[in-house]
């Protein structure tokens, strides 16, 4: 199968950004270097192409009750211009992907929502979104727009006057507050510009037409251009989950009480898998996502088991990095609730060798 | 880009380099492999005392993205480890072929530096 492309993929390039396959993308994954593109966006401001992220809009009469049936929040809060973090659900509560629902504040008669589906999950979600809405016959058209628009992520403590200084139509940027959106004309373009990110930072997230890709771009061009690799270890200092990786509907099942997001989950909304996900909240997680810090030299991988201090197998790494803000080696794991606790001496078997580790309280990192 | 090789010294194909000095063989890894790995987080080596063997992995160094395991260019005892890799591992990536060296290993059989890469082949081969 061949790799799908960003529309900036010629301009990665020039830049001398390395890629990797994502989610069938190819992506750019390092410029400069991961330590320098993250301390760019923790002291200063990146930018990230996050194209492959999925754009799906669903509009029409009873565009919010399809999305309040297939996602954890309650979109009957969001007006437009609101966007929310939620959670794609199963019959049994376990998550299948994780989303944000942006409700367009260009919206015409009817509310109009885009959410974004991680990478290569938007037919996934098109096919699910659809059959639900025969099955409930209801009135509302859903629509695949990942190959219409581009996205971008402008990130750290200089993105508002980044942002600012590239748009034209004299909105105020810090009139937006964290979860809101408003349309923008940037380098002669009319795009979606929202205050949401995934690296613990202030930032902005730019949903642009897709042909409008490397003007938009070029307007930031005071921002470190960064790549996935960077994207990772923001994310992962700031505790926020990795889809396919630290949830994953079939190889890693989890409930979004289990994975530590359960603010995601109104049970007074009506939605597929509430019924279980109250069970659950009644009856308590058996397993729990954790932070974990290595004391001893290593790194927690991907995949690397957790112990308990006798060496009994207790869980699983789903994502680890060397922290370079902290400077310390980090990790997310799922564990038996009752070693969930901060301060828990755990072990990561690093190569064979258990090496201690301490259960630290979500996020790292914190701005 | 092009990469730096000096010629004082020979090339294993996985990227390590060994510069003799008359017993003795400094290990280390190539300017090429610094950049391919990216920012270097953490160096697992050898013991003192340990024994290693040409072709097989004697330690293994992480980047933030990435896992790689060492492979040693040279059989022999390792007599010294650059210990302050533990605290400095981005001294690979500053100077690959001086600070950031990893070991020294007593020679135990000439004929195995005959097996390694010149400059010359190694810099053909990363180029």
């Amino acid at each position: 199968m061949a790799l799908r492309t960003p529309p900036l993929r010629g301009r990665h390039e020039e830049a001398g950004g390395s890629f990797t396959d994502f989610g069938g993308w190819e992506m750019p994954v390092e410029f400069a270097g991961i330590r320098t593109e993250h301390e760019a966006v923790r002291e200063a401001v990146g930018i990230f192409d996050v194209s492959h992220m999925g754009e799906v809009e669903v509009y029409g009469p009873d565009a919010t009750r399809l999305m309040q049936r297939l996602t954890t929040n309650d979109v009957t809060a969001l007006s437009p211009g609101d966007s929310q973090y939620a959670c794609i659900t199963d019959g049994d509560g376990v998550i299948l992907d994780d989303t944000v629902v942006y409700r367009r504040p260009d919206e015409g008669e009817t509310p109009t929502y885009l959410f974004v589906p991680n990478a290569g999950h938007e037919d996934w979600m098109v096919e699910r979104w659809t059959e639900h809405r025969d099955e409930w016959d209801l009135d509302a058209t859903v629509d695949d727009r990942t190959e219409d628009y581009a996205m971008f992520a402008v990130q750290g403590p200089d993105a508002e006057e980044q942002v600012q200084a590239a748009m034209a139509n004299g909105i105020e940027v810090a009139s937006l507050s964290r979860f809101t959106a408003t349309m923008a004309t940037v380098a002669g373009t009319e795009c979606l510009v929202a205050r949401t990110g995934y690296t613990g930072e202030d930032g902005f997230e730019l949903v642009v037409p897709w042909d409008a890709a490397e003007d938009v771009w070029d307007a930031f061009d005071g921002a470190e251009p960064c790549g996935l690799g960077a994207r990772d270890t923001l994310r992962l200092e700031a505790g926020l989950l990795l889809s396919g990786q630290d949830f994953d509907h079939e190889e890693n099942p989890h409930t979004p009480y289990e994975a530590g997001i359960g603010f995601t989950v109104k049970l007074d909304t009506e939605f597929v898998g509430r019924d279980a996900l109250e069970a659950q909240k009644e009856q308590g997680v058996d397993e729990t996502l954790v932070g974990l810090r290595l004391i001893d030299r290593g790194i927690p991988r991907h995949g690397y088991d957790v112990t308990d201090t006798d060496g009994e197998v207790v869980g699983t790494v789903t994502s680890g990095t060397m922290s370079p803000t902290l400077d310390e080696p980090i990790g997310l794991a799922y564990v038996p609730t009752d070693l969930a606790d901060p301060e828990t001496h755990l072990r990561v078997v690093v190569r064979d060798r258990p090496k201690k580790a301490v259960v630290e309280s979500l996020p790292f990192y914190q701005r | 880009m092009s990469f730096e090789t000096p010629d004082d010294r020979k090339y294993n194909e996985s990227h390590e380099w060994a510069l003799r000095d008359g017993g003795t063989v400094r290990v280390g890894i190539s300017d090429f492999a610094q950049d391919e790995l990216g920012d270097v987080v953490f160096v697992e080596l050898p013991d003192v005392g340990e024994a290693v063997t040409q072709g097989e992995a004697f330690g293994v160094i992480e980047s933030i993205k990435a896992v790689s395991d060492l492979y040693a260019p040279v059989s022999g005892e390792v007599t010294a480890v650059n210990e302050a890799l533990f605290d400095a591992p981005e001294q690979v990536n500053e100077d690959p072929f001086g600070d950031g060296w990893m070991l020294e290993i007593e020679l135990s059989d000439e004929a195995e530096l005959d097996e390694l890469l010149s400059a010359g082949d190694y810099a053909d081969q990363v180029a």
